[in-house]
């Protein structure tokens, strides 16, 4: 999702800079053009939806953690709690209403324009709601609710799934027909629902291109570039899906060349460890925290938030014979909807899949949707495993809650605990 | 105190204490094959529960009577309190007398809590309630009802037993029942708040948590009758006031006296929303379970986790503000409420716009200092009489 390119890149690097550098170009241009903007969340994004009423969608939680690769987000986070916000809630909320206090600048420096439409795609995250109560009050337009129905056994329910669609059809399109004069083209939604299943297989075969050894990329520094376009507002297009299988063709060429994956500060010719990842990164420090992996020579071969806005690497396809019907199930099955037993379930398949050496846990004190829990994830994985987990917390845009030293030194622990398990065979 | 609400509170007293839930083993043990189901805050529809012949139990975490062992070990420092009493409760086989736990959807720790439920207890029935966020009768009402018929159906596989028309239309008249009369103690309290000391308050209706419905009725309206018999209690000069954000994680009872002590007089709260809500009449209509239905999805947003279609959050508290004569607001969240304190600029907003005063302070359940919330409750008791007289 990050814009700011890692100071050596590959050449899908560039182009998502330049992709999503394009998109606040043509939020900032928007109302001159006539164009209508929604502000929305990451999962359970109706991307496609809006593109097929040429919306512009805008995404909070990428306006903040873009601020936060850009060293912004701390004044904003100050300037929201100056407003009265508690120092206790969600970050991303913080810097998004301090951006808001302090303008609308947006990551880039030209300012965001206001939604003609909240659409509350209420997804794996009670925040999302009152992020949206609190917007309302700082705009004049309407909101559009999706209440996502939440996994709690673990399965959808065909009346989950006959909820979700009937909303889309009172209540989300409607409002979108509302706000830009139009009649909804289910053939416009249907071809931008073909071009997400194609880029989604390119994902997905980027993704598993983790298998390999030395695996070809970082799933988790990398793998938050990799996803950018198709959780932002590139899913659905032309050009979302051009980018992908451009990355489809650069990783098959790293694989056939036997490459590990580009760090800021080159290739990793040396795979030491393979680790899998639960839980956001951290975007104020982001460098120095990738920094402390690769230094290593620890990659990180599957990770979890790389399927927060989209679990396709377990099947799902959005599908254009079934548009709304589709979009319910994409909703329904973002990671942070899965229930906490499948979430432990998911990551032991892939420290299982992607022969992992073991598994860590980044828990961030903004996000409750995500940490509550992955204590007992730690225990249970372990368990099933009988791989070590390393457990390390930051947030996700609060400088001041990104220990670098602290962190730096339970990475280091760890690998040396997993070095010495390894050394000691397999009776250790 | 007279004898005969001495013993009253006492009992209250004792089942608030009682960690061990011998209430709700007593209530089972006096017949057999009877059953009891937890669930967390805010709310439940306890009717369905009553109405398959067990007993709805509120969990409502440890309070400061506990002392959390193994609960840490769960959650990160940066989690509210009360999950790790709970779990504690439960590690400690003090839950062991619920035979499954409801998880209503309020915010993303009890959601996740589920989930661990299900992780260290998995013999134990566990189900995550879905409350609607969308109030169309057809849309959120369907749902709705798929939810409750779902609920139904594990509830009478449990209690071995089919749920009736007729035991959910007398479970939904008992919980009726019970409702008018927590509202007329609230009402009681709000016209004469001298007469109705906070923390005695709190823990007769806390009472409800485990007893049955019937039972804790009478409990209510008996008190309703004993605590204006009271000599002592006076009218006394003090600021009337709303407490809001204690829907979850409940407050220490020191923190209920503490702000009493300091010039207040706590004229409604948000607490036991379980036992309030819905707060329209449920009507008993054919089939029963419809009348349940609308009147939850009719009664409005009065919790910060409910969505608010029309946007006016706080509207509810400024209505109580007005309709309760109160002349501030305290706001008391629980430490790390995400509900509670990404609520707040809103109901602030709401109350500057119409000129209520108002102050915030933070608790933990667990919370034993009070001297500096003593401090600032007094202050602001004080600054309300002065700006009331200005």
């Amino acid at each position: 999702m990050p814009d700011v390119a890692p100071s050596q890149k590959e050449q899908s690097m560039l182009l998502q800079k330049e992709m999503i550098s394009g998109h606040y170009d043509a939020l900032a241009r928007a109302k001159d053009e006539g164009k209508k903007v929604v502000y929305t969340f990451v999962p359970g994004n109706l991307t496609e939806l809006m593109r097929s009423f040429d919306i512009l969608p805008n995404l909070p939680e990428i306006n903040a953690l873009q601020s936060g690769m850009r060293k912004l987000s701390g004044g904003y986070i100050s300037e929201a709690e100056k407003h009265g916000h508690s120092e206790d809630v969600c970050t991303y909320v913080k810097c998004d209403i301090g951006m808001l206090k302090k303008g609308n600048i947006g990551p880039t420096g030209v300012k965001l324009p206001e939604p003609d439409l909240l659409l509350l795609s209420y997804t794996g995250c009670f925040t999302f709601m009152k992020w949206f109560e609190l917007l309302r009050q700082e705009y004049d337009c309407p909101v559009a609710m999706l209440h996502i129905p939440y996994q709690g056994d673990g399965k959808v329910h065909d009346h989950y799934r006959g909820y979700v669609i009937e909303q889309l059809e009172t209540e989300v399109i409607p409002k979108l027909e509302a706000v830009t004069g139009r009649a909804f083209d289910q053939d416009r939604l249907r071809a931008s629902l073909a071009l997400s299943a194609a880029a989604e297989d390119d994902l997905v075969y980027v993704l598993e291109s983790a298998r390999h050894r030395p695996s070809p990329i970082d799933a988790y520094f990398g793998g938050v570039y990799y996803i950018g376009p198709i959780f932002s507002a590139f899913r659905g297009t032309e050009e979302g899906a051009a980018y992908y299988r451009a990355l489809r063709r650069e990783i098959d060429q790293r694989v056939a060349a036997g490459q590990g994956p580009v760090t800021p500060e080159g290739e990793l010719e040396t795979e030491r460890f393979r680790l899998v990842i639960e839980g956001p990164p951290n975007w104020t420090s982001f460098r120095e925290f990738w920094k402390m992996f690769y230094d290593e020579g620890a990659v990180v071969v599957a990770s979890t938030y790389t399927k927060v806005g989209g679990l396709y690497d377990r099947g799902f396809r959005h599908d254009p014979d079934n548009p709304l019907a589709t979009l319910a199930d994409y909703c329904m099955g973002c990671y942070t909807n899965l229930s906490l037993p499948a979430r432990v379930d998911l990551v032991e398949q892939y420290v299982r899949d992607y022969a992992a050496d073991g598994f860590l846990i980044n828990s961030v004190k903004s996000c409750n949707s995500f940490s509550v829990g992955q204590l007992l994830m730690l225990r249970q994985l372990e368990d099933r495993t009988g791989l070590p987990g390393g457990f390390i917390e930051s947030d996700l845009v609060d400088p001041r809650y990104f220990s670098a030293a602290n962190i730096k030194n339970r990475i280091e622990s760890y690998l040396q605990m997993i070095e010495q398990k390894r050394t000691a065979g397999p009776a250790a | 105190m007279k004898p005969e609400l001495e013993k009253l509170v006492t009992r209250a007293r004792t089942l608030f204490d009682d960690l061990d839930l011998e209430a709700v083993r007593s209530w089972k043990n006096a017949m057999p094959d009877r059953k009891a189901i937890g669930h967390l805050p805010v709310w439940a529809p306890r009717e369905l529960i009553w109405a398959a012949g067990m007993l709805p139990v509120s969990v409502l975490g440890g309070g400061d009577r506990l002392e959390i062992i193994r609960g840490d070990a769960y959650f990160q420092s940066y989690i509210c309190h009360f999950p790790r009493s709970t779990v504690e409760l439960a590690l400690s086989g003090r839950l062991d007398a619920l035979d499954g736990m409801l998880f209503p959807s309020i915010c993303d720790v009890i959601r996740n809590l589920s989930g661990m439920w299900q992780m260290l207890f998995p013999d134990l029935y566990v189900r995550y309630l879905d409350l609607p966020q969308n109030f169309d009768l057809e849309v959120g009402g369907r749902f709705w009802r798929h939810e409750l018929e779902a609920l139904m159906r594990d509830l009478e596989a449990l209690a071995g037993r089919p749920i009736s028309e007729d035991d959910l239309r007398l479970s939904i008249a008992a919980f009726a029942a019970n409702r008018h009369a927590v509202h007329r103690l609230y009402q009681a309290r709000s016209r004469e708040p001298w007469l109705f000391p906070a923390d005695e308050m709190y823990i007769v209706l806390r009472a409800g948590c485990v007893l049955p419905p019937d039972e804790h009725t009478e409990l209510v309206e008996r008190y309703l009758e004993l605590a204006p018999g009271e000599a002592e209690r006076q009218r006394q000069d003090r600021s009337r006031i709303v407490v809001a954000g204690m829907f979850c994680e409940q407050p220490p009872l020191g923190l209920l006296l503490t702000l009493e002590r300091a010039g207040c007089f706590i004229v409604d709260d948000d607490l036991f929303l379980a036992l309030r809500w819905p707060e329209i009449e449920v009507e008993i209509t054919d089939p029963p379970l419809d009348g349940l239905i609308e009147a939850f999805l009719r009664q409005g947003a009065l919790s910060a986790s409910v969505y608010q279609p029309d946007g006016k959050r706080g509207a509810w508290l400024v209505e109580s503000v007005e309709r309760n004569h109160a002349e501030g607001v305290i706001f008391c969240a629980p430490s790390f409420c995400d509900p509670a304190l990404l609520e707040q600029p809103m109901l602030v907003a709401a109350l500057d716009e119409s000129s209520v005063p108002h102050t915030q302070f933070k608790y933990s359940e667990d919370t034993g200092q009070f001297a500096a919330i003593r401090e600032q409750a007094g202050t602001f008791a004080d600054s309300i009489r002065l700006w009331g007289e200005a």
